[in-house]
C-alpha cells in the first residue's frame, strides 16, 4: 500500500505541469534523485513568501529550459499548510514556470533539515545539486544569479564525467 | 526506529558522497552550546543602548535574531511576546535583535522596527545589529534564530541554540525554548540544546 502511494506520488509529481502542483513527502523526494541514474538533479528549496527565492526562480526556470537534456530542475516549495496548493499553483501559473514544482508535505522541519544537508541551517533559499551515478552532491545555502547558477551547474557537470 | 534509519541513511549519504557546501559569504560558525556568549552593545527601539554584560539582574536571556519582514518571524511574533510574558518574571527576559541589511530590505529599517515594536506591543527590547557583527559572532543564519543564555559570574553562557518550537504553523508538539528554560530554572541542563527550523536567510550586506 505504502509502495502504491509512493508510485502515485511520483507519477503525480512528474505530471505536475499539466495536473497542477503535487504534494510530496521527503521519502518520495529522495527517491527521485536516488533513482535518477546519471541525471543531475538541481533541487531548489523555496517559498512564495521568500523574496530572494522568488527573485532567483527565473534563473532556475531558464536552466530547466536550456539544459533539460542534462539536468532535472525540481522546485520544492516549503510554503506552509495554510498557503498550500492554491497559492503555489496560482503563483506557478502567473510566473509561467515550466520547471517541475512540488510542495514538500513534511511537518516538524527540525527532524528532516539535516537529511537534506547537515550544513543547512533551515534558511531558504537553498539548492542541492546531485548525481546518483557519480555519487556527487553539492549544497548551497545562498541565492544565485543566473550566471552564477549556470557556472555552478556546469562546473558540477564537469565533475560528473 | 524509522527516525534512526533516516538518520543513518542521511549519514551514509553524506559520508559516501563527496560533498561541497557553500554558505553565503563564508560565514563563521559562531558559538556552540557551552560557549561564553559574545558581548554586545546595541541600539534599542527606545533610543538607548543595551549592553549584554550590564544585564546583571536577570538569570538569563532569550536572544532572538528576528526582523520585521520575514513571514516566519511574523508568525512567531505573538509567541515571542508570550515567552517574554511568561519568563521575564522568572528571570529569563527576551532580547530581540534585527541583523538584516536595510538596503536589501527597507522594511527592516530602524524606523520600521520602532513602528513594529509599537504596533505589536513588544514588551521586550528590539535591538538593531547594524554592523551585523553580533549575528556573525553568534552564528545566526536565519530569522527567527534563538539563543538561550544563562548568566554566570562574569558573563553569559550559551545553553540552547535553535527554534522556538517544532511548528511554525499548525499543532505545536515540542516547545524547545520553553523546555530549555524550564530545565534551567529547575537547575538542570537542557536536554535538547540544538534544533533547526525553516526560516528566512539573514540578509547580509553585499561587499
Amino acid at each position: 500500500m505504502n509502495r502504491l502511494l509512493r508510485i502515485v506520488a511520483l507519477v503525480a509529481c512528474m505530471g505536475v505541469a499539466r495536473a497542477g502542483v503535487a504534494q510530496i513527502g521527503l521519502d518520495e523526494l529522495e527517491l527521485r534523485w536516488k533513482n535518477g541514474g546519471d541525471t543531475t538533479f538541481v533541487v531548489n528549496f523555496w517559498a512564495t513568501w521568500c523574496k530572494p527565492c522568488v527573485a532567483e526562480l527565473p534563473a532556475f526556470d531558464k536552466l530547466h529550459r536550456s539544459m533539460s537534456g542534462k539536468v532535472k530542475v525540481l522546485l520544492v516549495s516549503l510554503d506552509s499548510p495554510s498557503e498550500r496548493t492554491t497559492t503555489v499553483q496560482t503563483f506557478v501559473k502567473r510566473r509561467n514556470l515550466s520547471a517541475e514544482v512540488c510542495l514538500l508535505n513534511e511537518p516538524r522541519p527540525h527532524t528532516w533539515i539535516d537529511r537534506i544537508d547537515p550544513d543547512w541551517s533551515g534558511a531558504i533559499p537553498c539548492t542541492l545539486i546531485l548525481n546518483a551515478k557519480h555519487a556527487k552532491r553539492a549544497f548551497y545555502e545562498r541565492d544565485f544569479t543566473e550566471a552564477a547558477l549556470r557556472s555552478t551547474v556546469e562546473e558540477f557537470l564537469r565533475t560528473c564525467k | 526506529m524509522n527516525n534512526l534509519v533516516h538518520l543513518l541513511a542521511a549519514l551514509l549519504l553524506t559520508v559516501a558522497m563527496p560533498s561541497i557546501s557553500a554558505i553565503a559569504a563564508d560565514l563563521p560558525d559562531g558559538v556552540k552550546v557551552g560557549d561564553v556568549a559574545p558581548d554586545f552593545s546595541l541600539l534599542n527601539v527606545d533610543g538607548k543602548q543595551l549592553v549584554l554584560h550590564e544585564q546583571t539582574t536577570v538569570k538569563g536571556l532569550i536572544v532572538v535574531f528576528t526582523c520585521n519582514h520575514c513571514p516566519y518571524s511574523v508568525r512567531y511574533e505573538d509567541r515571542i511576546n508570550a515567552l517574554d510574558a511568561k519568563y521575564r518574571e522568572m528571570g529569563y527576559a527576551v532580547v530581540a535583535i534585527n541583523p538584516n541589511d536595510t538596503v536589501a530590505v527597507p522594511e527592516d529599517s530602524y524606523a520600521k522596527m520602532i513602528d513594529r515594536a509599537r504596533a505589536k506591543k513588544f514588551t521586550f527590547p528590539y535591538l538593531v545589529d547594524a554592523s551585523q557583527n553580533i549575528a556573525k559572532a553568534y552564528g545566526a543564519r536565519r530569522t527567527p534564530h534563538v539563543y538561550v543564555l544563562s548568566r554566570q559570574k562574569n558573563n553569559f553562557r550559551v545553553e540552547y541554540i535553535g527554534a522556538i518550537d517544532d511548528a511554525a504553523e499548525g499543532t505545536i508538539g515540542e516547545k524547545f525554548v520553553e523546555n530549555a528554560i524550564d530545565e534551567l530554572i529547575a537547575g538542570k541542563a537542557p536536554q535538547t540544546t540544538f534544533t533547526k527550523a525553516v526560516g528566512c536567510t539573514i540578509k547580509w550586506k553585499k561587499d
